[in-house]
């Protein structure tokens, strides 16, 4: 076996050392009735590295992949490009390899490039403090929750109705464990500032999405005042990391906490994950927050370094006491969020937001020109929803037939509300004008 | 001087290299490499995009006021920033990594290029299914070698790492009890006082309370204290265990402990943690755990990545299925495979969904790499070469260490720091470890153990791999044992010497500030 060092000769040498006559012997503990006697039923031997790739390859050639024809999905995660380089730098043996920086003295690359991931992440954001990653969007959503709820001492959480279900879902689960009263705002495609209404005294956070997931931008700032004049948080949520380019950040509406999805700096579309949570705060709450934070200091000759600092917010240290149960994030994407956006530069990802913005523009005025479809999102950055005249599944299919992966039907998100004739549609720097084209053109073959 | 025909020298010549300071700050291959933000410009990109067309935005008024400012680098100085930053880390490829419940092995590189296959690197978890049904069939396939290896009849996929499938499990626990109208009641968790910290935290985070349990002399769980805590059992939701356990051991009465747990009314949540120990030897099912999450990225070797991301898929049994998470991926009678993504029909009694989409799917791609790789007759043999590793460690060493315990360890070897001289700390021991070229054990947990160091060597190093590094610890411990002073100023030959972490944390600097234009000027 290609994984395994050790020889039969090697196996008897070592025992020898031990004094055990045979592996068995390490194995007594385990209660008679629960040793596994012969080989497990089923699962089948080792294979070498030519059957493996075979096997693998076939079920990968059975999946359409977002690059081979016209794709519009988006809805939380988004088909971006990512340069050469990123993928090689997280490649690299010493990043890929290691573990959890423990040992700061041999981990201070590793540290020194979360250093500089919460530094974009806080600039991203417009906020003051970031951590060094949760698992994705909705997680780091769900955390922001409860934490507002630690720092309001309140039991309240009301959710707009433009949040995306799954970030609605998750918040929701982890909040009603905790004894938390959750308030969902109907659906809504423009409904943000609904949460000024709904917020009252009991109130720990009120949770916005801009973009939200009908592709809607707006300005919380209303939202935050009235959160404020009640004593309860803002939390800031957003999908697409690539809209902080352009749109207003959560930092610049007054929100208390930031929580979004940032798989579109860096990372592939991978079916769903892994992805990479950011998290951002207030100064102030920072002792209050979940996940991983490095810090600078120095080392004992004066030099500067970077360690994992305030764990005693964390559950290795604080145990039952911890702020979050989290302990392995998502290093490595942040790893390809971080060096993707050192490529960009701030100037680069402004021009990236504009290009995705613009790519969306055309597509959104291709659509709406053909008769019968709607563009229903009223100000949007990369993605919008659109009413078709029939049933979105079947519109769906039919753009399939035609090569073309339109979009995601509302209702696979929604299915209870009434939305099975709207469509979410996506553009970004990889949609041509070709693609555009098509999209329209079948649509209007179909409708 | 030897010299060649050119006339330059070619043998060295002894002079003094104490003390020799640089300009650069770099020494040698290990370059000085400050922060991008001191070398970048905002105006600075490594990317060439096509000029926008300048049209009219629609968002709005809502759109950004201060630019971020932030810094790019060209791709030539991004590469070697990284480059540069890479060098200070130590990693698994570079040699032995025994952290302690860690599981530091080999990450073959199949397993990498199989997750870049545009098939599964490429698709968007919500096009539609028909165009990824190899990709749902992988998920299937997983999941089946999953639950034959634990004898379990269902497993959740979409857990993110080990702490998230401890959420899923615990939120299973409790939708089992809110189905049984005892939720309210049954607050209480049993929690080994050796636990890692994620199972507190986890069942905290549920809504639970966490009741600690004992250890006995021999690092298992006191029976007689777990006894005593069940006494009264009408308040007990359930237990979180280890096994085997994070000392290192199998719990010998486990079947025991669930029997007893059952019969309180409470459910067993495992911490699969260190299944990679008994891989092909035993399985999970077999010893009355309800629920346990696996953590792909020990057992079943996806890369660590500096912190993640992991994958916990947790098992369940026929007690706690009906309550596991959306989605779930099922097999219709035409070989459609489909996912349940709601709460309804099938999965009317879900407890709900975690995360958005599906899980982590780069990861799933890796351990069936790794599966198929290993195959049954691999896995076995691999858990089996970790615990015999461990236990020749423990050999080597237990008479310079301090075994913390009598008898065979499982896939990590515990020691105590009894064997250091006053004023010798386990820090210290860990730091040395790094002048000899190797990472640290895992050190002060767990917590039952005085200076503990927890050492998990793996089935992927050699013999003469083991032996090097023996010696080398041999070494520090009869150090350590002598009082030998040099070792608190370890390590000596890292990139970093020893890091303040007071001041770090009295003062914390999260994220850098540019300097202040004044003050740079008066300097």
């Amino acid at each position: 076996m290609r994984y395994l060092p050790l020889t039969p000769e090697d196996r008897a040498s070592m025992l020898a050392t031990i004094g055990a006559k045979s592996v068995d012997e390490f194995y007594t503990d385990v209660p008679d009735a629960a040793r596994l006697k012969g080989k497990m039923g089923g699962l089948p031997d080792h294979q070498g590295e030519l059957a493996v790739e075979r096997h693998l390859t076939k079920l990968a050639a059975k999946n359409r992949s977002a690059s081979s024809g016209p794709f519009f999905v988006g809805a939380g995660a988004y088909k971006h490009h990512v340069p050469a380089s990123v993928d090689m730098i997280i490649q690299r043996s010493e990043f890929l390899t290691t573990y959890t920086p423990y040992q700061p003295e041999i981990a201070q690359g590793t540290l020194q490039t979360l250093f500089e991931f919460q530094t974009q992440v806080a600039a991203l954001t417009a906020m003051d403090v970031a951590n060094a990653s949760m698992y994705d969007g909705s997680t780091a959503c769900a955390e922001a929750a409860v934490m507002a709820a630690r720092v309001t001492r309140r039991k309240k959480v009301i959710l707009s109705g433009g949040l995306h279900p799954h970030y609605a879902a998750a918040t929701r689960l982890l909040c009603e464990a905790q004894g938390l009263t959750v308030v969902q705002l109907p659906v809504a495609i423009d409904g943000e500032g609904d949460l000024s209404k709904a917020v009252d005294g009991e109130t720990a956070c009120v949770i916005g999405q801009s973009p939200n997931v009908f592709g809607t931008v707006t300005d919380l700032s209303g939202v935050a005042s009235a959160a404020h004049e009640k004593g309860a948080l803002l939390v800031s949520v957003f999908t697409e990391a690539v809209s902080l380019g352009m749109v207003t950040p959560p930092g610049e509406m007054g929100a208390d906490i930031a929580a979004g999805e940032g798989q579109s700096i860096g990372n592939g579309l991978n079916f769903g994950g892994p992805y990479v949570g950011l998290f951002a705060c207030r100064e102030k709450l920072v002792r209050q927050m979940p996940g991983r934070l490095c810090g600078e200091t120095v080392d004992a000759d004066g030099n500067r370094g970077f360690v994992l600092t305030l764990s005693t917010r964390e559950q290795h240290i604080r145990r039952d006491k911890a702020t979050s149960n989290i302990c392995t994030n998502s290093g490595l994407c942040a790893l390809a969020f971080t060096s993707h956006m050192t490529l960009l530069g701030g100037k680069g990802l402004k021009q990236l937001a504009e290009l995705n913005h613009e790519a969306a523009i055309e597509l959104a005025d291709a659509l709406g020109a053909v008769k019968g479809v709607e563009v229903l999102t009223p100000r949007f950055f990369n993605e919008f929803a659109i009413r078709t005249p029939m049933d979105a599944e079947a519109v769906l299919a039919m753009l399939d037939e035609a090569g073309i992966v339109g979009g995601v039907r509302a209702s696979r998100l929604f299915p209870g509300d009434h939305l099975g004739d709207v469509i979410l549609v996506a553009a970004t720097e990889c949609t041509t004008a070709d693609d555009i084209a098509a999209y329209a053109d079948a649509l209007r073959e179909i409708i | 001087m030897s010299m060649n025909s050119t006339g330059r020298p070619t043998a060295p010549v002894s002079v003094s290299t104490a003390a020799i300071e640089t300009v650069s700050g770099s020494r040698g291959l290990l370059q000085h490499e400050d922060l991008l933000f001191e070398i970048g410009t905002p105006e600075t990109t490594g990317v060439d995009l096509p000029k926008p067309k300048g049209l009219k935005n629609r968002l709005g008024g809502v759109a950004r006021k201060v630019d971020t400012g932030l810094a790019g680098l060209s791709e030539p100085q991004a590469v070697r920033h990284y480059m540069r930053l890479s060098q200070k880390n130590y990693a698994i490829d570079l040699g032995l990594f025994p952290l302690g419940s860690c599981t530091m092995k080999h990450n073959p590189r199949l397993n990498e290029k199989m997750a870049r296959l545009p098939g599964f690197a490429d698709i968007h978890p919500l096009q539609p299914q028909a165009t990824v049904q190899g990709a749902l069939q992988l998920i299937d396939e997983l999941a089946t070698w999953l639950k034959t290896l634990t004898n379990m009849p269902s497993v959740a996929m979409s857990p993110k790492a080990g702490a998230h499938g401890e959420l899923c499990g615990m939120l299973a626990i409790r939708q089992a009890l809110i189905a049984r109208g005892e939720s309210e009641t049954r607050k209480r968790v049993l929690v080994p006082e050796s636990a890692h910290g994620t199972n507190p935290a986890t069942a905290v985070q549920c809504g639970f309370i966490v009741d600690e349990i004992k250890a006995n002399k021999r690092g298992r769980v006191d029976m007689a204290d777990l006894k005593a805590k069940l006494e009264k059992s009408d308040d007990v939701a359930g237990i979180m265990l280890t096994n085997p356990n994070t000392c290192g051991l199998f719990e010998t009465d486990i079947r025991e402990i669930a029997d007893l747990i059952h019969k309180a009314g409470g459910y067993f949540y495992c911490d699969g943690a260190n299944f990679n120990a008994i891989v092909g030897r035993v399985r999970p099912g077999d010893l009355g755990v309800d629920a346990m999450h696996i953590n792909l990225h020990k057992t079943f070797s996806t890369p660590h990545g500096g912190g993640g991301p992991g994958s916990g898929p947790t098992v369940f049994s026929e007690a706690l299925a009906p309550y596991a998470p959306v989605p779930f991926v099922t097999k219709d009678e035409d070989g459609i495979y489909r996912l349940v993504e709601h709460v309804d029909g099938e999965a009317s009694e879900s407890f709900g969904r975690m995360v958005a989409f599906h899980g982590q799917m780069g990861m799933f791609v890796r351990a069936l790499a790794y599966m198929l790789s290993h195959g049954a007759d691999g896995l076995k043999q691999a858990a089996e070469d970790a615990v015999l590793n461990a236990n020749y460690i423990q050999a080597r060493l237990k008479h310079v260490m301090s075994p913390a315990f009598d008898g065979y360890c499982m896939h990590e070897a515990l020691f105590s720091d009894a064997f250091t001289a006053d004023g010798i700390e386990t820090i210290d021991i860990a730091k040395a470890l790094i002048d000899e070229g190797y990472h640290p054990m895992t050190m002060y947990f767990p917590l039952v153990v005085h200076g503990a160091m927890l050492i998990e060597p793996t089935e992927t190093e050699s013999k003469a791999e083991l032996d090097r590094f023996c010696d080398a610890l041999e070494s520090i411990a009869r150090r350590a044992a002598q009082g030998d002073d040099t070792l608190k100023g370890a390590p000596y030959l890292a990139p970093a010497k020893r890091l303040d972490e007071t001041r770090a944390a009295r003062k914390p600097v999260l994220k850098w500030a540019a300097p202040d234009a004044s003050k740079v000027a008066a300097e």
